[in-house]
């Protein structure tokens, strides 16, 4: 029996004010569309934390039945823990992003609007309340329509500029995103017909072993990784975002995968029954680790400053499928601890990574090019950009004291407290690996300019908003007794 | 066997068209039409579904085929988008595939980007 917390119409809010926004905007147009995106987004954040707030003082989930009809014939909008620190780094990430596209996508007073930025200020607003959706939904099919609203306005967003060279690459992510979907449909769809209700409060514990219950885990987790990138279907994962315009690509990276993540885990630790979750975690954490090392070499040896970017979010999704075998040992304390640090790494590779792909697309406006050999000069021309990138790529490393180092490292005593060493072996190798590539970048930006190149000095308050988002993902460690209480409300 | 067992096999088959075509095919058209099939699948399979889980005195369970209304518009949107990338693409460069292009120059260009 679900029943309606108080503070529950804040997560009714949080749905239907950036929905609402995305309309009003539609209908304006212009400069209206802008300043309602904004504005919109700005009390997005204040909901977002008002609702984290409550969560963390209640030390409950909040919960909100939507229009009085209990579950299994209604449905709940449900904020626990996570859902919170989610929906929190969400919003920061996407008012970060809506400042610094205030340079390529605004609407000067009196001028027509562009298409560009026409789609940019409808489509923010629409993937905030995606988002919404995917992290407060608290039924099976109901994330299911959430992913595909996901899939809808990242799409629109990575073809904002509508260039010949992005179609392929784009139409791929579709194609992929589609398949994932209709997989995970047709998973919910047997879950239905075994237990007569999508609704995961009521789907916890009562689900069995046996054979419809494993074919529909199973078929929603393809569809889930498919969409999330895991090796080996990360093909689509690079190209894709690496192609899209700057503003786009942090979204892509930083908000969109971890969507298809908060499903994973929800499908995982309340409905799939724990045998199945004991046996499969050490497969999807094998996959994981694969993509960890393979994503982070083949980063290594790219060209470009973008595809560097993209290939190292391959890498770093890996870390996220390590939680999942440590979450399932007995160790409750392990758990607790491996639980933290996969969500930590979430919400820290969202704000470092975001501002990774920003601060690319300022050096690639400023140099007109990004082959990372010849970055020469950047450092002198934008120190504020170089900086962010640096800090972005410290906690990818997971250097201390980073939000970054914090999740690896909780991730890493997880394993040895479990007596499953062989992961501290991939999250140090990682590391490593990281530092290789995130060193190349900056000391290539540190170099002096090569002969006849011509740098532009970029918009200051553009390398602000990155700047505050690799700040944001730094500081992110230095308060992990805060945001311990959080994350385990309502936690497996 | 009843009519409800004949409806599940045809779900499953076309699932497996539906599932073989869109990795099988090579043109993105034809991989469209297969996430269709692949779609009518899941579709049927929610009302075998819905049938299976008839209460007394009700022809079919109604929350499943709730579910399918809401899953038809989801797939009809998708495949128009899918259907315009498409034709963009061929309009603009005149490809019917999503495969890689030759090495020389096929990876997309980001570093023109603005």
């Amino acid at each position: 029996m679900t029943a309606t917390t108080p503070g529950g119409w804040l997560l009714v809010l949080a749905l239907t004010l950036p929905a609402g926004a995305m309309l009003l905007g539609f209908v304006a147009g212009g400069r209206h569309a802008q300043r309602i995106a904004l504005g919109a987004l700005a009390i997005w954040l204040a909901i977002a934390l008002a609702v984290a707030l409550q969560v963390q003082a209640s030390g409950a989930p909040l919960a909100y039945v939507i229009g009085g009809w209990q579950p299994p014939l209604g449905m709940a909008l449900r904020a626990d823990g996570l859902a919170a620190a989610m929906l929190l780094t969400g919003a920061v990430v996407l008012l970060a992003v809506a400042l610094f596209g205030q340079g390529a996508y605004d609407t000067p007073r009196g001028a027509a609007e562009t298409r560009a930025a026409y789609a940019f200020w409808c489509f923010l607003p629409a993937l905030a309340a995606a988002l919404a959706a995917a992290f407060l939904g608290g039924d099976l099919f109901n994330l299911f329509v959430a992913l595909e609203m996901l899939t809808f306005t990242a799409l629109a967003l990575a073809c904002l500029d509508g260039k010949p060279s992005q179609f392929k690459s784009e139409l791929r992510y579709l194609l992929f995103a589609l398949i994932g979907s209709v997989l995970y449909l047709l998973g919910a769809g047997l879950l239905y017909g075994a237990y007569g209700t999508l609704d995961i409060a009521l789907l916890a514990g009562r689900t069995r072993a046996d054979a419809p219950t494993m074919v529909a885990g199973a078929l929603m987790t393809a569809g889930l990784i498919a969409k999330m990138a895991l090796f080996p279907l990360h093909f689509w994962l690079p190209p894709a975002h690496a192609g899209a315009p700057a503003a786009a690509s942090a979204l892509l990276s930083g908000l969109v995968v971890k969507g298809a993540f908060v499903l994973l885990l929800r499908l995982w630790f309340w409905v799939l029954p724990a045998p199945v979750v004991l046996g499969g975690g050490t497969v999807l954490a094998a996959l994981g680790a694969t993509a960890i090392v393979i994503g982070s070499v083949v980063a290594l040896r790219q060209e470009r400053l973008k595809l560097l970017v993209a290939y190292s979010t391959v890498a770093q999704m890996g870390y996220l499928f390590l939680m999942f075998p440590l979450l399932a040992a007995a160790d409750a304390d392990a758990a607790s601890r491996a639980w933290l640090g996969g969500v930590l790494q979430a919400v820290s590779h969202a704000l470092a990574k975001s501002a990774m792909f920003l601060a690319a697309g300022l050096i690639a406006v400023s140099l007109g090019h990004d082959r990372v050999t010849s970055l020469g000069g950047a450092a002198r021309v934008m120190p504020i950009t170089v900086i962010a990138f640096a800090l972005g790529g410290l906690s990818l490393m997971g250097l201390p004291p980073s939000g970054g180092f914090t999740a690896k490292w909780l991730l890493l005593r997880a394993s040895v407290e479990t007596g499953q060493w062989w992961w501290s072996l991939v999250i140090l190798t990682g590391g490593l690996l990281t530092g290789g590539y995130v060193y190349r970048i900056v000391a290539a930006a540190l170099a002096p300019p090569a002969p006849g190149c011509v740098a532009r000095a970029v918009p200051r308050p553009q390398e602000l908003c990155v700047l505050a988002l690799a700040v944001a993902s730094m500081l992110l460690g230095v308060l992990p007794l805060y945001a311990l209480g959080l994350v385990r409300v309502g936690a497996p | 066997m009843s009519g409800t067992d004949i409806l599940a096999l045809a779900a499953c088959g076309l699932v497996a068209i539906g599932l073989y075509g869109v990795v099988a095919q090579a043109e993105v058209l034809r991989k469209i039409i297969a996430f269709n099939l692949l779609g009518a699948g899941v579709f049927l399979l929610f009302g075998v579904v819905a049938r299976r889980g008839a209460a007394a005195g009700l022809a079919a369970d109604p929350v499943p085929q709730a579910m399918v209304i809401t899953g038809l518009v989801v797939a009809f949107a998708a495949t128009a988008l899918a259907l315009v990338l498409t034709l963009r693409l061929h309009q603009i460069t005149g490809a019917a595939t999503v495969a890689e292009d030759p090495p020389s120059g096929a990876a997309p260009d980001p570093a023109s980007e603005p």
